[in-house]
């Protein structure tokens, strides 16, 4: 059984290069940061660990910049936390809009008349608007505060997607008939409709957790994160603020662009990837 | 189009505008802020002789909340809130104090509505266009190799793909100015001379934006072309013996437009947030550049009369498009639903 589950998968991923490219590149992300925390002290990552504006050398790998900071060990301590916040984010946001897109697609009436407005509504306004209103009045963020505030908007994508779905599955044929033979709401939800909208669950949780990760970059590169860690965006907004780019210190922002355009890459491939399963229309014929 | 379609539109802008700015209003309140008694402290502890004499402050602060209007009960601090905005009346800006913020926002404007209608325009038309040829069955063996690098690039954000320009054409080839609207020495003017100047500053912002967004219209594009081309009319037209440029532009194209004016609908929120940080990247004294510089002085007047701003364009916007859509395309019946 294990073995041709595996086999399964990995011919999957045969015919699929697309998932197989964006998760190798995520996994590289993941690996630079595991290994780099057990070898590199995270001590350097502090200001005034190394001379500054030191360009890339046997002794600081990535250079160092503008207070001090060893650029290698930054990245290893700033990656991991631009994903967490994109990760709490994007699976709060998913579970939120599970529950909500199940609530409201199978029960309908007034509170799916609601739930349908306040999406639609916060779907219109920029989620970086609100994103701004929210952060602004939070002094001294920190990185659990972060992912809440990304979080506040992240629901509203997948519960437009997910209701739409719930509300063709639950026409279904075989979900009448375990309506017929008793089955209580609740019941059919977890047996009969979630095993059914977990393909979709999972395509939309690496969709949203991409756009968190991609939120939380912006608003960090905004100046409105955390302020003195170096996360991904708050490097970029140190570089801009100090126009680290006219004055040449490429090793300042290309080691934080390249990871971050790794992350996006990593998952944009993944995403459409993922798209086969959860809309199996297109999927090819092997 | 009905007319029941229309005021439907027209509540939700209502109901839009009005979340949005009763969140602005609501959320520092329930924060329990009280920027002005922060602010005083700030400056008692920074040592302005004034403020030194013990009970002087309360005196102050109270005259400020007077003055705001904040010693007045809730509700009517709602309602006045909600009147100003209407007039537009944002209030004044803090660290610049006597300067309206409208007045700061107006100057912003033109810089941002100016970049974002060109490069929007270019790129749904170059990414369009792009996309058609990509699906279009006669067209080159090169262009497909093109596809798969616009599309990388549409992941990334735009700011990103513009720290990279500004480092090749401004710090690396010298082609392009890397800082601002315009030249220090140049004095804005109606002249062709400064036209010609702000041109060139605002090619690499331009430049960032429609890189990364070609690759978005593109994707749409195909999609809609791939669908156009198996319709029967096609078959027909080919069977006819029509030239393929008539085929592709008379035929093709033109069917595969409105679904771009839709996606554009949807697209235009992402476009606006994604200019922000291009305008910082380059210095460009937009709106972007504006609000950058709010956050970071903790200017909340001129941050809500932004925010209130990009919200209240956005959906007018959206709702232009909404209601000529269906002017565009007389198949599509709204307001039977």
């Amino acid at each position: 059984m294990t073995t041709s589950r595996t086999a399964d998968i990995l011919a999957y991923l045969r015919r699929n290069p697309r998932l197989a490219v964006g998760l190798v590149i995520l996994t590289g992300i993941l690996l630079f940061s595991g290994i780099g925390s057990l070898t590199v002290n995270a001590k350097l990552a502090r200001p005034l660990s190394a001379p500054p504006f030191k360009p890339p050398s046997l002794q600081y790998p990535f250079g160092t910049d503008k207070f001090g900071r060893n650029m290698l060990a930054a990245m290893i301590v700033g990656t991991p936390l631009t994903l967490q916040v994109g990760l709490i984010a994007g699976v709060l946001g998913v579970s939120i809009a599970t529950v909500l897109a199940f609530a409201s697609a199978y029960y309908g009436g007034w509170f799916d008349t609601v739930i349908r407005w306040v999406v639609d509504v916060g779907l219109t306004i920029p989620s970086i608007m609100l994103l701004i209103m929210i952060a602004i009045v939070v002094r001294d963020i920190t990185i659990t505060q972060m992912a809440l505030v990304v979080a506040s908007t992240a629901w509203l994508w997948p519960t437009r997607t997910m209701r739409s779905q719930v509300l063709s599955l639950k026409e279904r044929g075989y979900v009448e008939l375990a309506r017929l033979s008793g089955m209580s709401g609740l019941e059919i939800i977890l047996k009969e409709l979630m095993p059914n909208l977990i393909p979709i669950i999972v395509a939309n949780l690496v969709s949203t957790i991409a756009s968190a990760i991609l939120a939380t970059i912006g608003l960090e590169a905004l100046g409105l994160g955390p302020s003195e860690i170096p996360t991904l965006g708050r490097i970029i907004y140190w570089v801009i603020i100090y126009s680290g780019v006219l004055q040449g210190y490429w090793w300042w922002w290309v080691p934080p662009i390249v990871i971050i355009v790794l992350i996006f890459l990593g998952l944009f491939l993944a995403s459409t990837g993922l798209d086969e399963i959860a809309n199996p229309r297109l999927r090819r014929v092997a | 189009m009905t007319a029941k379609y229309v005021i439907n539109r027209l509540v939700f802008v209502v109901v839009v505008i009005w979340s949005a700015t009763t969140i602005n209003f609501f959320l520092p309140r329930i924060s329990g802020q009280d920027p002005i008694r922060e602010r005083i402290a700030k400056q008692m502890s920074g040592g302005s002789g004034a403020y030194q004499q013990g009970g002087a402050a309360e005196e102050i602060i109270k005259e400020y909340n007077r003055q705001f209007g904040l010693d007045k009960p809730l509700w009517l601090q709602y309602l006045n809130y909600l009147g100003n905005l209407v007039r537009f009346d944002f209030g004044k800006s803090i660290p610049n104090y006597p300067t309206q913020v409208s007045t700061i926002i107006g100057a912003g404007l033109p810089w941002t509505v100016g970049l974002l209608g060109v490069t929007t325009l270019l790129s749904v038309v170059i990414g369009s266009l792009f996309g058609a040829l990509v699906a279009w069955k006669r067209s080159v063996a090169w262009l497909q190799f093109l596809a798969g690098p616009l599309m990388a690039l549409s992941a990334i954000p735009y700011y990103l793909l513009g720290l990279i320009l500004l480092f090749l054409f401004a710090y690396g080839l010298r082609w392009f100015p890397g800082n601002g609207g315009y030249s220090f020495t140049a004095v804005p003017n109606w002249s062709w001379t400064f036209a010609w100047d702000v041109v060139q500053h605002l090619v690499l912002p331009a430049l960032s934006v429609i890189l990364s967004a070609v690759g978005f219209w593109a994707v749409g594009m195909r999609g809609n072309m791939v669908t156009v081309e198996g319709e029967d009319f096609m078959t027909l037209a080919e069977a006819k013996g029509l030239k393929p440029t008539t085929l592709f532009f008379r035929y093709a194209f033109r069917n595969t437009l409105l679904p771009q004016v839709t996606s554009l609908a949807l697209a235009l929120g992402y476009v606006l947030s994604g200019s922000i940080l291009v305008e910082v990247v380059f210095g460009l004294p937009g709106i972007g550049s504006t609000l950058f510089e709010a956050i970071k002085g903790v200017d909340y007047p001129v941050i809500q009369g932004i925010v209130f701003t990009i919200i209240l364009s956005l959906t007018v916007s959206i709702l232009i498009l909404d209601l000529t859509l269906p002017i565009l395309d007389p198949r599509i019946q709204y307001g039977e639903a």
